[in-house]
């Protein structure tokens, strides 16, 4: 689904821009410090996104793309447990 | 994570859910695994700021400079192709993370065009983050197989006699477009020079154009 | 191991998980332009393993209308693109 190059479309280029929200600043920024940190490098970043469902690989936004990925591979090294996160996020 | 069931084909740029305070549910996922992985001592808070810092203090002015500069200096063109990195350095910029970045020099014979197809890769330190069209499907797709008509959906027409080379960034090296200096612009300064070159320039989807009399 | 102006052929093979020689590309035949330094190979990077050996980069061209069926540019239009070397062949 990521390899794109050449891939049939009609669909013009909309090139209404906007300006990073702060939360994707936050996980550009997450991503880049896990890099620095040695704990999850920019090819496991994008094989995490490759292995999205294609359907949500479709309709997600980018940085929602990043945050599945590392989702996911943190999860696969232990550094998150399964849940951790949701659970989190209901307290 | 929570996905939506209307289809997408009536814009092109997929959007996050909302809730009702106006922001993606993505947004509040990130901040709180954020908090959890600093509490857990995966990264430091203050390398996650340094990071939001340096990515908030990106923008196309350093890829801007460069061009200038060779425009005006040719021993600095040549630095600036045979190293790129090197040449960002001697200008006090931040040539970024990627350890090969590589300028490509549009002639009046050859006009380059750089596109990620498998993601996104791309000069976010001499150029700032890049556009959502450029990280899309449409862009992806198409600037391999048919750039010619990308180009005149930017406005750009070359003639056919002007070899258009796109290069697909794969790897680690990141590309920079070095556009051409437009005719009429002796007398400016490198400052204003360096004020004509746009990112989409540096992109290769632009050309760089001499302001009109009347914007001066 | 390829030199400036070889004549070199994409792999044509399957690859199941992450790399990086677009689908387009594959088996497709170009000139080596560039000799690039060796990188991690992103293959097993992506995996948690150290990504060594490097592998070889070259930036390869490509005639556009050798890539698609259909090109509608002009004759001289060419793609560059980065392939690992352990990606490429000898063409001819």
């Amino acid at each position: 689904m990521h390899d794109r190059g050449g891939w049939p479309t009609d669909a013009p280029i909309d090139r209404s821009e906007h300006e990073l929200a702060d939360w994707e600043v936050l996980m550009d920024s997450l991503v880049g410090a896990l890099g620095q940190e040695g704990v999850m490098n920019v090819d496991e970043l994008r094989r995490g996104i490759e292995g999205m469902p294609p359907n949500e690989y479709e309709t997600a936004a980018y940085y929602e793309r990043w945050l599945y990925s590392v989702e996911a591979i943190l999860t696969e090294k232990g550094v998150l447990a399964p849940g951790e996160l949701d659970a989190r996020l209901e307290t | 994570m929570s996905l939506h069931d209307h289809d997408h084909r009536d814009h092109d740029h997929p959007h996050e859910p909302l809730t009702t305070g106006g922001e993606p549910v993505a947004a509040a996922r990130v901040r709180a695994l954020v908090d959890l992985l600093v509490e857990k001592g995966v990264v430091g808070r203050d390398d996650v700021r340094q990071r939001i810092d340096w990515l908030v203090s990106r923008s196309p002015s350093g890829g801007a400079r460069l061009v200038a500069r060779s425009w005006v200096d040719p021993e600095f063109r040549q630095r600036l192709l045979a190293d790129t990195r090197a040449a960002a350095f001697e200008l006090d910029l931040d040539p970024g993370p990627s350890p090969v970045v590589i300028a490509l020099e549009n002639t009046e014979t050859v006009h380059h065009m750089v596109v990620c197809t498998l993601c996104s890769c791309y000069p976010k330190a001499l150029l700032g983050p890049p556009p959502d069209w450029y990280k899309d499907f449409p862009y992806r797709s198409r600037a391999v197989s048919e750039p010619r008509a990308v180009l005149e959906e930017f406005g750009v027409h070359l003639d056919a006699d002007v070899e258009l080379r796109v290069v697909d960034s794969t790897a680690d090296i990141r590309y920079l477009v070095i556009p051409q200096r437009p005719s009429g612009t002796e007398a400016l300064r490198e400052d204003e020079l360096a004020a004509l070159v746009t990112r989409d320039s540096m992109i290769g989807v632009a050309i760089p154009a001499v302001p009109s009399p009347a914007a001066s | 191991m390829y030199q400036r102006g070889q004549e070199v052929r994409v792999a044509a093979r399957q690859h199941e998980g992450h790399h990086r020689t677009p689908a387009y590309l594959k088996g497709k035949q170009g000139t080596v332009t560039r000799v690039h330094a060796s990188f991690l190979n992103p293959e097993t990077h992506a995996y948690g393993k150290d990504g060594l050996p490097e592998q070889a980069l070259y930036l390869v061209s490509f005639a556009q209308s050798d890539v698609w069926p259909e090109y509608h540019g002009d004759a001289a239009d060419r793609l560059y693109v980065d392939v690992f070397e352990h990606w490429l062949g000898e063409a001819g």
